[in-house]
């Protein structure tokens, strides 16, 4: 619930139209304040030539029908005003996919050249340089992780993240995460074990490439977020219907008050800023429009400096 | 015999880095910068195998295969397309105009690029 200061700070338009950069005329707060002082003035000074100068009924009525055409007029023009900022969102979201399109480029060559740098095929690069390869080597690939979250995002926003459905087994999704995860871990001393039921499971029916990235970023979470040495268990196990998918730590947890923006854009809690500066918020706002798009549900217990279990559900085939 | 690969990519950069990679590892690669010429070289050299990019100068990589495609001698030459568009309307595009691969550069690694090529060439 709003807290009554928010409310009462919400009545400052022009404060509010200013916070957004909008001129008062294409401010959709300033625009419904006027129209509703206007529908009130109207309405009194219907009332009083009603009351005070015309018996006739009849008259009344028309004049109500006239008021009621003007009203309507300017409704519709400031809902035309209003249609300035729905395309200046969808501008917004066209001019992050043009970006990250362009970026991917260079992105490719600077990968690919970096690689054959550190393959040694023209000669090894030892020492110190061999450091400083790997430092452009690591910054690239964050980049690109980076360029490829914002691509995704665009394209949720503009509401074309493709979906291929098919049948595909969340148990052999689940292992190549972790394979994927498994050297970072145990550079940082955490151990990724998996937890199966020891019945056969259903397959999956989804998109398996798009839920990989949730996966992913489950796992990823779960091994940036703990302390030291621990584990990370991974489950897979059946769940009225569907499959559950979830990830466990014993990491530092989320604070209750973030819990609630957790799946907020650009999102991060104060708590993991202090150890974790990295990270572009983006992760978790993904996971939950592609888990909701699948059809599934998304949701996390968690408490902080006890660790977090992050779990989604997907359909089965029907 | 040494292979030959025809390559059609307007980015100096991408000729230099896999371009090179692909002369190391034993082919013999020939470099076009734009699509017309990319056309012209095919026709002329008739390679084992052509990497294809397709936002490319003068003739769009699509038209480049559509003209492979439909000239005889050029038909049966094998075609990796290799770009940065992933739409899926453009991967069946090019699927279905008769290209062997299509590869998305920011998905692969040099590494595994450079095995995908060798597995086109049979080997």
């Amino acid at each position: 619930m709003m807290s009554f200061k928010e409310t009462l700070g919400q009545l400052n338009v022009r404060a509010y139209c200013k916070k957004y950069g909008l001129g008062m005329w294409r401010c959709p707060q300033f625009l419904f304040l006027l129209m509703g002082l206007v529908i009130i003035a109207t309405a009194l000074i219907t009332y009083v030539i009603g009351t005070r100068y015309v018996a006739d009924p009849g008259i009344v009525s028309l004049i109500v029908l006239v008021i009621t055409i003007i009203l309507f007029v300017l409704t519709f023009s400031f809902t035309r005003s209003l249609e300035g900022l729905a395309e200046a969102n969808r501008l917004k979201s066209e001019f992050v996919s043009i970006v990250s399109h362009q970026l991917r480029a260079p992105l490719s060559n600077l990968k690919w050249a970096l690689e054959i740098l550190i393959s040694g095929r023209f000669g090894r690069v030892e020492g110190k340089p061999a450091d400083y390869l790997q430092i452009l080597t690591d910054n690239t690939k964050r980049m690109g992780e980076l360029v490829s979250s914002l691509l995704i995002v665009s394209r949720i926003e503009q509401g074309r993240l493709p979906m291929h459905k098919a049948e595909f087994s969340l148990v052999d999704l689940a292992k190549e995460a972790i394979t994927e995860f498994k050297p970072i871990a145990s550079a940082s001393n955490v151990d990724i074990v998996l937890e199966i039921p020891k019945s056969d499971l259903p397959f999956a029916f989804g998109d398996s490439s798009q839920l990989k990235i949730v996966a992913e970023n489950f796992i990823d979470n779960a091994v940036r977020y703990t302390q030291g040495a621990g584990k990370v268990v991974v489950t897979v196990s059946p769940k009225n219907g569907t499959l559950l998918f979830s990830v466990k730590d014993g990491g530092v947890g989320i604070p209750k008050e973030d819990q609630k923006h957790i799946f907020q854009k650009f999102f991060r809690s104060g708590n993991v800023l202090k150890y974790q500066t990295q990270g572009s918020g983006l992760g978790l706002y993904i996971a939950k429009s592609i888990v909701e798009k699948s059809g599934g549900k998304i949701g996390f217990k968690s408490e902080q400096d006890k660790g977090s279990t992050f779990w989604f559900t997907i359909p089965t085939k029907k | 015999m040494q292979k030959k690969i025809l390559f059609v990519e307007d980015e100096a950069a991408l000729q230099k880095t896999l371009g090179d990679v692909l002369e190391q590892e034993g082919y013999r690669v020939i470099r076009a910068l734009d699509g017309e010429a990319g056309f012209k070289m095919a026709q002329a050299e008739n390679p084992d195998l052509i990497l294809l990019d397709l936002v490319l100068p003068k003739m769009h990589g699509f038209e480049v295969l559509k003209a492979l495609k439909s000239d005889e001698a050029t038909k049966s030459i094998p075609i990796i397309v290799l770009t940065n568009l992933e739409s899926m309307g453009d991967i069946e595009k090019a699927l279905e105009l008769g290209a062997t691969t299509y590869l998305v550069k920011a998905s692969y690694s040099l590494e595994e690029v450079v095995n995908k090529i060798k597995k086109a060439l049979g080997e």
